[in-house]
């Protein structure tokens, strides 16, 4: 069951998990973009969202839609919290595969072969 | 707090390049089912906020707003090869959805409709969109139990399909089956890459 709206995660306005930062790289990155976190970087300056963000990142490579699917904040909060977290260094980003080597044949023999093998 | 850390739901290690490819079609159609058939892990879903001309508010007559929707969108994922994982969305293809996946539609592979043969036209949205971003898409019908039968010129004729689009008849619940369109799919694009090649 889902709770009664109003207190879902998602429900907050898009800056705020920003702090109301202008919308920078965020027209780069795409729900199927792969963030991959930095260990290194130090996560004690970064806000709460950035935070969680970085926590959930952590283990191992996540595509945004899935970062904002198990932290239930819409898709486009997830892309300003993730840009920011490229902009400072703490994530890796990995843009969809762009289209024109998407029709490389190559490339498509290989995506065909892994789904037949499915 | 969401706790989604279950082991195995992040990506290999290897894996440096998504893809992207849209499933569309109208309510129950089956877009979900084939999402969750094909997928390596649990459907998820993500949320889109989309703002449209406010023809829903019409009782407030006269305040010329617009109305923020907020639409879930199903998806799904398949680690293809040890570098590539595909993302299957599943997402409402009528028209006044359409500002939602116009981003969805930027860079993606190509699209599958999913169409019920007792409602056709319900899938021309869908097609519409997909033309429109000139993103390559294949047929899928799905065969549902109480629809009713169509010969595939029929239907290509219902759905005024280009002779070279792909048309495939599914089960989307059945595994083997459901990735039918995906195949088909491919192996247009891999088609057309011949004939881009072609002097």
């Amino acid at each position: 069951m889902t709770p009664p709206g109003r207190r879902r995660a998602g429900m907050v306005r898009p800056y705020t998990p920003t702090g109301g930062q202008a919308i920078a790289s965020r027209a780069s990155l795409d729900l199927a973009t792969i963030l991959i976190a930095d260990q290194d970087r130090p996560l004690h300056a970064l806000s709460s969202h950035q935070h969680r963000v970085m926590e959930h990142c952590l283990p191992g490579p996540l595509s945004i839609a899935e970062v904002s699917a198990h932290l239930q904040l819409p898709g486009a909060v997830t892309k300003v919290v993730a840009a920011s977290l490229v902009d400072s260094g703490h994530l890796i980003s990995r843009a969809p595969v762009p289209a024109a080597q998407q029709h490389d044949k190559e490339f498509l023999e290989r995506l065909l072969d892994g789904l037949r093998k499915l | 707090m969401v706790s989604a850390s279950s082991e195995g739901h992040y990506l290999a290690a290897g894996v440096t390049s998504s893809v992207k490819l849209l499933v569309l079609g109208p309510f129950a159609v089956g877009k979900t089912t084939l999402v969750r058939t094909v997928s390596e892990i649990q459907p998820l879903s993500t949320e889109e906020r989309m703002t449209e001309a406010g023809a829903l508010v019409d009782d407030l007559g006269g305040v010329e707003g617009k109305e923020t929707t907020t639409v879930a969108m199903d998806f799904g994922r398949i680690t293809l090869t040890e570098d590539i994982v595909l993302y299957l969305f599943g997402a409402p293809g009528q028209d006044r959805f359409k500002p939602m996946i116009e981003d969805l539609m930027e860079g993606a592979l190509g699209g599958i409709v999913l169409v019920d043969t007792a409602r056709i036209t319900d899938s021309w949205d869908a097609i519409g969109s997909l033309e429109e971003a000139g993103l390559a898409y294949v047929i899928a019908v799905n065969a549902f139990p109480n629809s009713p039968n169509y010969s595939e010129p029929e239907l290509r004729s219902a759905l005024d399909l280009d002779p070279s689009t792909p048309l495939v008849v599914c089960d989307v619940r059945e595994p083997k089956s459901a990735k039918d369109p995906l195949i088909a799919l491919v192996s247009y694009l891999l088609s057309r890459s011949h004939l881009e090649l072609a002097p």
